[in-house]
């Protein structure tokens, strides 16, 4: 349908002309794709839609979601109590399931089932060792009594999503620690405290970050000498040393959980000065744009300004930021733990299961104890950076 | 089923050296493909300027670019050859090279160069500009070293660079925009190209640059015999340059032929319409100019700012005086128009009327209240008042819209701040703002990201009028849009001032639509007004000799009268 025009002699004065455009020419990829509906759609769907569309973000946020499901629902997910002991079962190995039994007249039937352990006493070192005993079966299910517990510290209950039929057996799917504790069920309720940490440690660090990275953005001069200076003074402290310090500060007598907040805080209390200063970044660079002008000319106070106008434009980036700011709090905690100054038995956290597999005769007899905490760290420090990294892209959903 | 142009009237019956034939290409985005260019034929021919004209959007760049492969990775050449002539007459086919090979890189810079719109992003500031020529002299003509730059200092000289030896030495941050053109144009030659493509080559520059660019790249065409294709949107440039014209909209060739046939019989209905927005802002409104023997609204007297810094006793110096000695004043129902070059402070002392920048000399009286007050020393709650009364329309009608509000509460923000409106009452009063722009009242519910930079700025007035002002201020609040939406949200501005008693301000750069809106113009020049008199005594009759020069340097869209060519120069 090309149109050329000719030169006016060529060009009889009737002939038709090419029928007018009447806009840029679209085809959509799929049928019954509307490009217009996006014109209605607001920030944060198109910021979505971004996100959709990277799917290793999506699988990462996936992921995190499910570490957050554990955490919530460790009880009923958890097939024993953490701290329930069993010393003729420690350094107890893996059992793996399995799912049909040989009948006595030769055939198999279904029946889940792990197998039983038989122990041996090593005569020299009177130590005991476990293996599996093929012949022993242990029949499983779902939906099993096992030791009773309180949901939220509400309900009172004893169902498991899966345990042994006769709770006096042992399943210990990922094997026992030195006390024969089922490490299974410590990992989960660790994971309840240690992704706890982690967002309480950086809703804390977010307030305190958001607030001075504004006042130092948007008021610049002596505002933002002192704040930028404080920054730098805590950055160029040495973590370790100052943890353990702190660490060591709480004193003993306090509980558990007590303790559980200190911690946090501590962590969170030196965390904060990245996002402040990413949020100073933006707060500069937003300062001066046509909107904040038109803001303050329509009459707006430095607050309206400040948190109607600038920080809406932040908060993706926000999130995207704090998202990358928790794996650090976990790995923070773990290695607090890890070195025995954070959180102490009888709390469960994957830095104090770690503490178990210190030495390294544990670990050349139980290397589960190694091998599955620290594997729960790694992913969901990992599925944190690449959802993190993934909010990052959708935050501006403008670039292409 | 196309047929293609046999050389029109005019022009000279040689080989092409360049053939475009069906050009097509498309974007695959995530929903949807989006055609930008559709079936584009035309020829370049040696010594001949071909300038394609289309607004924002036309896919003229896109085609531009496609010539050298030089297109984003989601576009797609769907079709249509693109042939390549030498003297002896071998043909060479570049739709068909990769866009990285080796061919076509012998192609760009060595064959056909290339000059962009912003030479501050297409030169790298971290090299000086004598290397960043000599590396194409190396690359392409396989010199050494010192004949390298020899040829460089050659180039510059030919660019008019004054000290070509020692501006070679220069950074880019180091030269003025009109330098850097010249610059980016030096490095463009540098390998001798039969083919120069001009991307918007003067878009960045003040009118004055953009004659004296002109006038070079005509001369070099000339001396060297290279056809030129140049993209433009100003129909005024392409009059005074082209030998032929493409008009482009929304990817297709409208209409094309010689350049006296487009200006003086166009065929096509947007050829028309697009004239007739160009020659519209070079005449004025036609409007009757406001008695001038009451009480100014506004006035201002020897308002100053200076930048720079506290010496080491502690008092301030200033090293630049970007606002200096400025008296104006503004009468009810009056259109003042502030014209100037960049940097000349036009920007500066729009915002320190409304004390954005606060002033470092002088005095505004605002006149609009019972008792004469002066804005310089106002405490917070009367200049929030005069702030409501005085209102600032900005240039760019994408940064002055937060991208995170609806349109309902960017309008509803003044409103809402100033208290007193509240749900149904407040909707209405939108919806009436709404109407008064022209837009539709389903917008409220919409995001910025919506709508086109013409209705974004019929937004952003919408923002201003909320508050019954008496004065607007618009800052450049045409420059960012196409000339057609321009004439369109002019004719909108003059239309309120008639139904809401409004007096305006308006600071631009562009004479033509200084001319076709305000009554009196204020001619700035290095931070002082150097003339000030009725619009059309300024465009028509100026004194000053800069705004001679200025007036001159002006494109006429008429190719049968070039201005530019015989035009006033200016030396300070």
């Amino acid at each position: 349908m090309t149109h050329l025009v000719h030169t006016p002699t060529e060009l009889p004065p009737d002939r038709p002309m090419a029928p007018e455009d009447t806009g840029p020419a679209i085809s959509p990829l799929r049928p019954g794709d509307d490009p217009g509906k996006i014109a209605v759609a607001s920030q944060w769907t198109l910021i979505w839609r971004k996100f959709l569309s990277n799917r290793v973000a999506v699988f990462a946020g996936i992921v995190v979601l499910a570490f957050y499901l554990i955490a919530m629902l460790a009880e009923f997910l958890a097939p024993t109590s953490p701290s329930l002991a069993r010393p003729q079962f420690t350094y107890a190995p893996p059992q793996s399931i399995g799912f049909f039994v040989p009948d006595p007249d030769g055939g198999r039937s279904w029946q889940p089932h792990v197998k039983g352990y038989t122990m041996s006493v090593d005569p020299a070192s009177l130590r005991r060792t476990f293996t599996i005993d093929d012949t022993a079966i242990i029949p499983i299910g779902f939906f099993v009594e096992g030791p009773a517990y309180r949901m939220w510290g509400l309900l009172d209950a004893n169902m498991r999503l899966m345990g042994p039929l006769d709770a006096s057996q042992p399943m210990n799917l990922l094997g026992t620690d030195a006390l024969g504790r089922d490490l299974l069920s410590r990992l989960i309720y660790g994971t309840r405290i240690s992704m706890s940490i982690g967002l309480i440690g950086v809703l804390s660090s977010l307030v305190i970050g958001v607030v001075l990275g504004a006042l130092s953005g948007y008021f610049g001069g002596w505002t933002d000498l002192v704040i930028q200076r404080i920054i730098e003074v805590i950055s160029a402290m040495p973590t370790i040393p100052l943890w353990l310090g702190l660490a060591a500060a709480v004193p003993v007598a306090w509980s558990p959980v007590t303790v559980y907040f200190m911690v946090t805080l501590i962590v969170s209390l030196l965390a904060w000065t990245g996002l402040a200063r990413e949020v100073r970044g933006r707060f500069l660079a937003l300062r001066h744009e046509d909107f904040v002008t038109a803001a303050i000319l329509d009459g707006s106070s430095r607050a309206r300004v400040i948190f109607r106008h600038i920080l809406p434009s932040l908060t993706s980036h926000i999130l995207a930021v704090v998202t990358l700011a928790i794996p650090t709090m976990i790995v923070a905690e773990t290695a607090l733990s890890f070195l025995g100054v954070g959180l102490k038995a009888p709390v469960v956290s994957w830095g104090v299961l770690l503490q178990d597999a210190q030495n390294i005769r544990a670990v050349s007899t139980a290397p589960w104890l190694l091998i599955w905490p620290s594997g729960a760290v790694v992913l969901a420090v990992l599925a944190f950076n690449f959802l993190g990294d993934g909010m990052r892209d959708a935050a501006d959903p403008y670039e292409t | 089923m196309t047929q293609h142009t046999p050389p029109a009237a005019g022009q000279p019956v040689t080989t092409p050296i360049l053939s475009v034939r069906d050009l097509s290409i498309d974007f695959h985005l995530r929903s949807h493909i989006l055609h930008a260019v559709r079936d584009v034929s035309f020829d370049l021919h040696s010594g001949r300027t071909l300038c394609l004209v289309g607004e924002s959007g036309s896919g003229k760049s896109v085609t531009a670019r496609a010539l050298l492969r030089l297109i984003d990775p989601q576009a797609r050449v769907a079709g249509g050859t693109i042939t390549l002539r030498d003297e002896t007459g071998a043909e060479l086919r570049l739709d068909g090279m990769a866009p990285n090979s080796r061919e076509i890189r012998a192609v760009r810079g060595g064959r056909i160069g290339l000059i962009f719109q912003e030479p501050m992003s297409s030169l790298s500031p971290v090299r000086t500009i004598g290397t960043q020529i000599a590396e194409a002299l190396l690359l392409h003509r396989r010199m050494t070293k010192p004949e390298a730059k020899a040829e460089t200092v050659n180039l510059l000289r030919q660019v008019e660079i004054a000290n070509p030896e020692r501006m070679a030495d220069r950074y880019t941050f180091e030269f003025s925009g009109g330098m850097r053109q010249r610059a980016m144009i030096a490095m463009a030659l540098a390998c001798d190209p039969d083919i120069l493509i001009a991307d918007e080559p003067t878009t960045a520059l003040d009118v004055t640059t953009q004659a004296e660019i002109m006038d070079l790249i005509a001369r070099l065409q000339r001396e060297r015999g290279m056809a030129m294709l140049m993209i433009t949107h100003d129909l005024g440039l392409v009059a005074e340059v082209a030998d032929a014209v493409a008009v482009m909209r929304w990817g297709r060739i409208v209409e094309q032929g010689p350049v006296d046939q487009i200006f003086h019989a166009p065929h096509h209905p947007y050829t028309r319409r697009l004239l007739e927005a160009t020659l519209k802002l070079d005449s004025s409104a036609k409007r009757e100019a406001p008695r001038m023997d009451g009480t100014p609204l506004l006035s201002v007297r020897g308002l100053g700012k200076g930048f720079g810094a506290v010496n080491w006793r502690g008092r301030q110096t200033f090293a630049i005086k970007a606002v200096d000695q400025v008296n104006l004043d503004l009468w009810p129902g009056e259109n003042l128009g502030i014209v100037g070059e960049s940097g000349s402070g036009k920007t500066t002392l729009g915002r320190m009327l409304l004390r954005i920048i606060e002033p470092s000399t002088g005095s505004i009286r605002w006149q609009g209240d019972a008792a004469p007050a002066e804005v310089t020393i106002m405490n917070r709650p009367d200049l929030a008042r005069y702030r409501s009364a005085v209102r600032l329309v900005f240039q760019d009608p994408y940064a002055s819209l937060n991208p995170r509000m609806t349109v309902k509460q960017v309008i509803a923000d003044p409103l809402v701040v100033a208290g007193g409106l509240k749900g149904a009452a407040l909707d209405a009063r939108i919806a009436e703002l709404l109407e008064l722009v022209g837009l539709d009242r389903s917008a409220m519910e919409r995001y910025p990201h919506a709508f086109s930079g013409g209705q974004r700025q019929r937004i952003g007035i919408a923002r201003a009028l909320a508050l019954n002002p008496r004065i607007i201020i618009a800052d450049e609040a045409t420059s960012a849009l196409d000339v057609s939406i321009r004439a369109q949200v002019l004719d909108l501005l003059l239309d309120l001032q008639r139904r809401l008693d409004l007096s305006f301000i308006f600071i631009a750069h562009d004479i033509s639509v200084v001319r076709y809106f305000c009554d009196r113009v204020a001619v700035m020049h290095r931070g002082r007004v150097v003339e000030t008199g009725s619009a059309d005594d300024i465009c028509t009759r100026p004194r000053e000799p800069y705004t001679q020069s200025l007036i001159s340097a002006v494109p006429n869209p008429d190719p049968r009268n070039r201005r530019m060519l015989h035009r006033t120069r200016f030396r300070a």
